[in-house]
C-alpha cells in the first residue's frame, strides 16, 4: 500500500493513494459506533439479530444414502412429518402435522395483520403460531386453530380468560437474541392499542421486565408450572422457553420443574427490538444449544417424556433436518417467517398492483435485504409497524398464502434430505447422519469433521 | 367422599347445596380446585387443614365465598375473577397474582409478591407483607395492614397500594401510572418515584379503602402519596436516569 500523500491547499489525494486498510480492532463499523455513543450517550437499539457470523447448521452436512445405506423414493415414498409436544402431563398434547411452529411475536412489535397472516398460514399447514410480549389478540385467536399462549416476566395482557383459550402454555424466561433482558417496545410502535391491551401509557419506550413477578428460582417454577395446570384443568401442555445460554442446566433445572416442552433460542434469533450488545455478546450459537440440549435431556432419561423445540436463525429445511438429527423433535421460527411475510422486500403488492418501496428503506438509511429497523415502528412492508397507513401495505390473504409456501418449500426441503438418508420418518434422522464442516461445527455438534472419524473433546473410536 | 360435605348432600356428585366443607388431608390439590369449579355460584365453601398447601382456589370464575382455615403456601386464589377469599391464617408467595376481580383476603401475612401483576380485584392482608408486594400492578388493589419489604410496588402500572406500616428500600422503582399510599415510614424510593402532595381525591380514596380493610389505624389525610415522576417513560441520556 502506497503511503498516503502529503495534502495542502485545494489538492484532493486520488482514491489509489489513500490508506483505507481498516484496523484490525477499530474498523469503520466500530469507528462510527463510537462516535454514535460519543454523541448521544446511549446504547445501540435495533431490531433483527446478530451480524457476526457464528457457527451454524450451514457448517453441517448430510452422509445421505449410497451403498451402504439405501434412500427412500423423492417423490413416491410417505416420509412421516407428524409431531406431537407435550405428552407428559397434558391431557390434550398439541398434535401437529409439522415439526415447524410458529415463534411468539408480540402484537405491538408485529401489526395485527401480521399477526393474523402467521395464525392463518399456521393453520392452514396443521401447525401452531405463539402470541408474545402483549397478550392475545382477538384476530389472532380467531385465527389460528392452536395457539401457544406466552406467559412472560411482563405480563402485560395475560390474563386467565385468554389462558384458558390457549392450546397450549409457554412460560418464557428467556429469549436467544437478549437472553436475561426483558422485551423492549420503543414508543413509536405502543399506539393506543398496544398500549391499553399491555396497561401503559401510549407513547411510552416500554421495557419490560426480565425476570417474573411472581417467582424466581427453579423450585418456584415447579409450583407457578403447577398453578397454571391448575388453572387450566391439566388440559394443555406446559413449555418453558429459555434462551440458550447455560443450557445443559436450565434444560434439566426445567425438566425437574414439570414441563411437558422446552423451548431453546439459541443467539441467532431475531427480535424488533433490543440493545445490540445483547444480540451480539449474549448467549451461545442454536447449532450449539441443541446438541447440548439433547444430550442433557437424555443424561437424565428425560428424552422420551419430554419435547425439545429449537429456534433462533432457522431459515431452511437443512437447516430443520440438522436440528431434527441433533436431537430437536421440532423447530420454532421467527425471522424466517417474517421475512415470508415480505420483511426485507423492495415491493409490495398493495390493492393488487406491486409497489416500490425502496424510497422508504431509503429514508431509514437502509435498502431491502438490510433493513434491522423493527424498532422504529416505519416498516415499509408494513409488519413491523403500528403506523394504520403503513399496516395496510400487508393484506393477510397475501402474507398467509407467502408464509403457508415457505412452510410447504420447508416441508418439502425436510422430507427431501430425510428420504435421502433413509428416512421415513423426519424424527428418525440422527446424529449418525451429519458430519461437520469445521472443526468448531464438529466441537459443538459432536459429530466427526468430514472425511475423519475426529469428534473434537472425545476419545477416538 | 368424605372429605367433602355440604348442607344438602355428602356426596360430590353435583353440588347445588350452599354450604361446603373441602378438606386438604383428604383431597389432593387438583380435587379441590375442580369441586370449586364444579359449584355454582354463591356458594360458600370452607378449606379445612390446607397446612401450607400451594395453589388453593386458582382459575376460578364465578362468584363463591371461600374460607380457608389455616396457613396457606403459593399463589393462593391466583388467576381468579370472581371469588371472594379469606385465609385465616398466613400465606407464601404470590397470593392473588394476577387476579382480575374479586378479593383475596389474608388475616396473617403474607410472603414475597403479594398481588403481583393482579389486573382487578383487591389483596387484603392484615399482617405485613414481604418484599415486591404489589410487583408489576396493573390496576387491582393490594392493601397491607402493616409493613412491607424491599421492591414493593416495582413497575406498578395501573392500581392503588396502601400500606398501613413502613415500606422498605427502593418503594414504587420504575412506577408507572399506579398510586402508593403509605401511613408510615419509607425506608427509601426507587428510581423514578416521587412523594406528591396529597389531594382530597386521594384522601378519599384511602378513606374508601381504610372503610374496604377495617385498617382503621390509617388517618386518610396522613398518608405519603408516592406515585411515578414519569422521568423514565422515554428515554433521554442526558436526563441522566438511572436503570
Amino acid at each position: 500500500m502506497m503511503p498516503s500523500q502529503h495534502v495542502s491547499g485545494d489538492d484532493v489525494p486520488e482514491v489509489r493513494d489513500v490508506d483505507i486498510t481498516p484496523s484490525g480492532s477499530l474498523p469503520p463499523q466500530k469507528i462510527a459506533q463510537i462516535q454514535q455513543m460519543a454523541e448521544t450517550g446511549i446504547y445501540e437499539i435495533r431490531g433483527a439479530g446478530g451480524k457476526r457470523k457464528v457457527p451454524s447448521f450451514d457448517d453441517l452436512s448430510f452422509l445421505t444414502a449410497s451403498i451402504s445405506r439405501y434412500p427412500l423414493e423423492g417423490y413416491r415414498e410417505r416420509c412421516d412429518t407428524t409431531t406431537v409436544l407435550g405428552t407428559r402431563h397434558a391431557e390434550n398434547p398439541m398434535e401437529l402435522a409439522i415439526p415447524i411452529t410458529i415463534a411468539g411475536m408480540s402484537f405491538g412489535a408485529l401489526s395485527a395483520t401480521a399477526k393474523e397472516s402467521l395464525g392463518r398460514a399456521a393453520s392452514f399447514m396443521g401447525t401452531s403460531t405463539t402470541t408474545g410480549d402483549g397478550g392475545m389478540t382477538e384476530e389472532e385467536r380467531q385465527a389460528s386453530d392452536k395457539l401457544v399462549y406466552q406467559c412472560l416476566p411482563s405480563r402485560y395482557g395475560f390474563n386467565p380468560h385468554d389462558l384458558r383459550r390457549a392450546d397450549a402454555i409457554e412460560v418464557v424466561v428467556g429469549q436467544g437474541a437478549k437472553p436475561g433482558g426483558g422485551g423492549m417496545l420503543l414508543g413509536q410502535k405502543v399506539s393506543e392499542r398496544v398500549a391499553a391491551m399491555r396497561t401503559l401509557p401510549a407513547g411510552i419506550d416500554q421495557r419490560s421486565a426480565s425476570r417474573h413477578p411472581d417467582w424466581t428460582g427453579p423450585d418456584d417454577l415447579t409450583i407457578k408450572i403447577h398453578e397454571l395446570r391448575e388453572a387450566t384443568s391439566w388440559k394443555v401442555p406446559i413449555y418453558v422457553k429459555v434462551g440458550a445460554t447455560r443450557v445443559a442446566n436450565d434444560v434439566k433445572l426445567a425438566c425437574a420443574s414439570g414441563a411437558d416442552v422446552i423451548v431453546v433460542d439459541g443467539m441467532v434469533g431475531g427480535t424488533a427490538a433490543t440493545q445490540e450488545v445483547f444480540m451480539e455478546h449474549a448467549g451461545i450459537p442454536t447449532l450449539a444449544a441443541v446438541r447440548q440440549a439433547a444430550d442433557a435431556l437424555r443424561e437424565i432419561d428425560m428424552d422420551d417424556q419430554v419435547q425439545l423445540v429449537i429456534s433462533g436463525g432457522i431459515r431452511s429445511g437443512a437447516d430443520i433436518a440438522k436440528a431434527l438429527a441433533l436431537g430437536a423433535d421440532a423447530v420454532s421460527i421467527g425471522m424466517g417467517a417474517l421475512v415470508a411475510l415480505g420483511c426485507n422486500s423492495a415491493k409490495i403488492m398493495l390493492d393488487g398492483a406491486e409497489m416500490d418501496v425502496s424510497d422508504d428503506y431509503a429514508r431509514l438509511g437502509t435498502k431491502a435485504g438490510y433493513c434491522h429497523h423493527m424498532h422504529t415502528g416505519r416498516c415499509p412492508v408494513g409488519i413491523a409497524t403500528q403506523d394504520p397507513a403503513l399496516e395496510k401495505r400487508l393484506s393477510s390473504e397475501v402474507g398467509a398464502r407467502r408464509v403457508t409456501n415457505y412452510l410447504k418449500a420447508l416441508v418439502m426441503e425436510l422430507t427431501t434430505l430425510a428420504r435421502a438418508c433413509g428416512k421415513s420418518n423426519v424424527h428418525n434422522l440422527e446424529p449418525e447422519d451429519l458430519v461437520a464442516l469445521t472443526i468448531e461445527a464438529a466441537a459443538m455438534a459432536r459429530v466427526p469433521l468430514a472425511g475423519t472419524s475426529w469428534v473434537p473433546g472425545q476419545e477416538r473410536g | 367422599m368424605a372429605a367433602l360435605a355440604t348442607s344438602s348432600t355428602q356426596e360430590l356428585g353435583p353440588i347445588t347445596g350452599t354450604s361446603v366443607i373441602l378438606d386438604c388431608e383428604e383431597l389432593s390439590t387438583r380435587e379441590i380446585n375442580d369441586a370449586l369449579r364444579g359449584l355454582e355460584a354463591g356458594s360458600h365453601v370452607t378449606i379445612v387443614h390446607p397446612s401450607g398447601r400451594h395453589n388453593l382456589a386458582v382459575g376460578l370464575f364465578e362468584h363463591l365465598d371461600i374460607v380457608i382455615d389455616g396457613h396457606a403456601g403459593y399463589f393462593i386464589g391466583g388467576l381468579g375473577a370472581g371469588p371472594d377469599i379469606t385465609v385465616n391464617g398466613f400465606v407464601g408467595w404470590s397470593v392473588g397474582e394476577n387476579l382480575m376481580s374479586g378479593t383475596v383476603r389474608v388475616r396473617g401475612g403474607a410472603s414475597a409478591c403479594a398481588g403481583a401483576s393482579s389486573h382487578g380485584g383487591t389483596v387484603i392482608v392484615h399482617g405485613s407483607a414481604s418484599s415486591r408486594a404489589g410487583i408489576s400492578l396493573k390496576g387491582g388493589t393490594v392493601a397491607v395492614g402493616g409493613d412491607v419489604g424491599h421492591m414493593s410496588g416495582f413497575m406498578a402500572q395501573a392500581g392503588t397500594m396502601l400500606i398501613g406500616g413502613d415500606a422498605g428500600n427502593a418503594l414504587g422503582d420504575s412506577l408507572y401510572e399506579a398510586v402508593i399510599y403509605v401511613a408510615g415510614e419509607i425506608a427509601s424510593l426507587g428510581s423514578d418515584a416521587r412523594i406528591e402532595d396529597l389531594t382530597q381525591d386521594d384522601v378519599d380514596t384511602v378513606r374508601r379503602l381504610v372503610e374496604l380493610t377495617g385498617f382503621d389505624h390509617i388517618s386518610p389525610e396522613d398518608v405519603k402519596r408516592v406515585a411515578s415522576a414519569k422521568q423514565l417513560y422515554n428515554f433521554d441520556a442526558l436526563k441522566g436516569q438511572e436503570y
